[in-house]
């Protein structure tokens, strides 16, 4: 199982279990976890579940598609570690991975 | 404000949402002598198919081991077109009032373009609800909604000679931009990033009158707004650098896309259980005799959100509806495959 830690703008930070091959989203929608939205189900395709990439783990998370940068048009805030947690699949090397998520999604 | 005239229409079924579910209403409804109008906030039929992702594949459709959303649109409305039903796109329900007694319910419906329809069932296919443009959560931006900032155009007149900011990198803005260009005093296009969603051609033209001094394009986001009185002054943004800058103007379109929301489902009396209508599973039908509801909004025990099931919900909803419009008819369950009354129908016999 590989840890993701979610922190919401106020500070509180939860941790998850994931399985790998999962989508990062798919954990905080399981897992309950505020900040996620998720309206479009995973399809790439509302921007509704907009994350902060924390800044030690950017490098290893990667950089959006050009699908997912157009999408993230539709966000608001957008920063350079900013990607949508529906295009981030959980892999081994993301144990520990830490993402921050935005006061409002829209 | 004066009253609108009214446009009324008398018809059996009025179905709210023209997504798949509520077009292959109109064809369960249709095999059954049911006439329906269908009723869509979009400008075009398709609801989420249409609109989030007609290019995106969909693999669970029964007999299309892969079909795009926007292709099951185009085949459902193939299939529909015997039927003729009456599209009003572009206008939400806002009213829905049951007439009638439980036995023999009528209903009203009225819609936000002042179009009224009389009818004796109403099946609504509304999905997630209503999409309506996104707001982007900039503190104290309700305040201008009245006079200064704008989600959609509807008359460009009342921006003429303004100074407009429009906000976005996608073909509304893109189109706006260039729309609204001759007729503001000044168009400022604001996008996060130097490149666009939108198509080639608009950003080609965009590009050449920001060349030609004719208006002019930054790269940031708005962070925040200042005016008074519910007017806009100025609009308050950071650059990708971080460097923070004013874009004087009185009037913002942001264009953030659309997103869904349950809208005026929830004033229209029926029960609803987390934003969702619960039904039976036997005919669909909400609290109200006569409403039914159908795929994505609805609920009941072991309700999977799939297509499929919106279209399984439409045929048996559409036996129950029967009742309440022919209540002296008899219905026999018949076959596309063997019954040539059907096949007549459906112009194939």
């Amino acid at each position: 199982m590989t840890k993701i830690t979610f922190v919401d703008y106020e500070g509180a930070s939860r941790t998850v279990d994931a399985q790998d091959g999962s989508t990062v989203m798919e954990n905080a929608v399981r897992n309950g976890v505020p900040g996620i939205e998720a309206e479009c189900g995973g399809a790439c395709a509302c921007a509704t579940c907009h994350v902060y990439v924390d800044e030690a783990w950017t490098e290893k998370v990667g950089a959006p598609s050009s699908m997912e940068e157009d999408m993230l048009d539709f966000a608001y805030d957008v920063r350079p570690n900013s990607r949508l947690s529906c295009q981030i699949k959980v892999r081994p090397e993301l144990d520990g991975l830490v993402v921050r998520t935005p006061e409002r999604q829209a | 404000m004066t009253t609108a005239a009214f446009e009324m229409i008398e018809t059996d079924v009025v179905i709210v949402g023209a997504g798949p579910v509520g077009l292959f209403a109109v064809f369960e409804l249709g095999l059954l002598d049911i006439r329906a109008h269908v009723i869509d906030i979009l400008p075009k039929p398709g609801g989420q198919c249409a609109e989030l992702y007609p290019e995106k594949p969909i693999y669970d459709i029964p007999g299309f081991p892969v079909i795009t959303g926007q292709g099951l649109v185009d085949n459902l409305l193939k299939q529909i077109e015997p039927f003729q039903p009456t599209f009003h796109l572009g206008q939400m329900v806002t009213e829905l009032e049951a007439l009638g007694t439980p036995e023999q319910p009528r209903f009203r419906v009225v819609t936000d373009a002042a179009r009224e329809l009389h009818c004796k069932a109403v099946v609504i296919a509304a999905g997630g609800g209503s999409f309506q443009p996104k707001k982007p959560p900039i503190a104290g931006i309700e305040a201008y909604e009245e006079h200064s900032v704008f989600y959609a155009v509807r008359r460009m007149e009342a921006l003429r000679g303004r100074a407009v900011l429009i906000v976005g990198g996608g073909d509304s803005a893109l189109d706006w931009t260039l729309n609204l260009q001759p007729v503001a005093q000044r168009v400022t296009l604001m996008h996060r990033r130097d490149e666009f969603r939108a198509a080639p051609h608009s950003v080609e033209k965009m590009r050449a009158l920001v060349a030609q001094g004719a208006m002019d394009l930054r790269v940031g986001q708005v962070t925040g707004l200042k005016g008074a009185d519910g007017w806009l002054s100025a609009a308050i943004c950071r650059g990708p650098d971080g460097t923070v800058f004013e874009i004087p103007c009185d009037a913002m379109l942001p264009f953030f896309g659309l997103t869904m929301k349950l809208g005026p489902v929830a004033g229209w009396g029926l029960n609803l259980h987390e934003n969702l209508i619960p039904v039976d599973t036997e005919k669909f039908e909400a609290s109200t005799p006569g409403v039914f509801a159908i795929g994505d909004i609805n609920t009941y025990p072991g309700k999977l959100k799939l297509i499929l099931s919106g279209f399984h919900e439409a045929a048996l909803a559409a036996q129950k509806a029967h009742r309440y419009v022919y209540p002296d008819r008899k219905l026999t369950f018949q076959y596309t495959t063997s019954s040539t009354k059907l096949q007549r129908k459906l112009g194939v016999a």
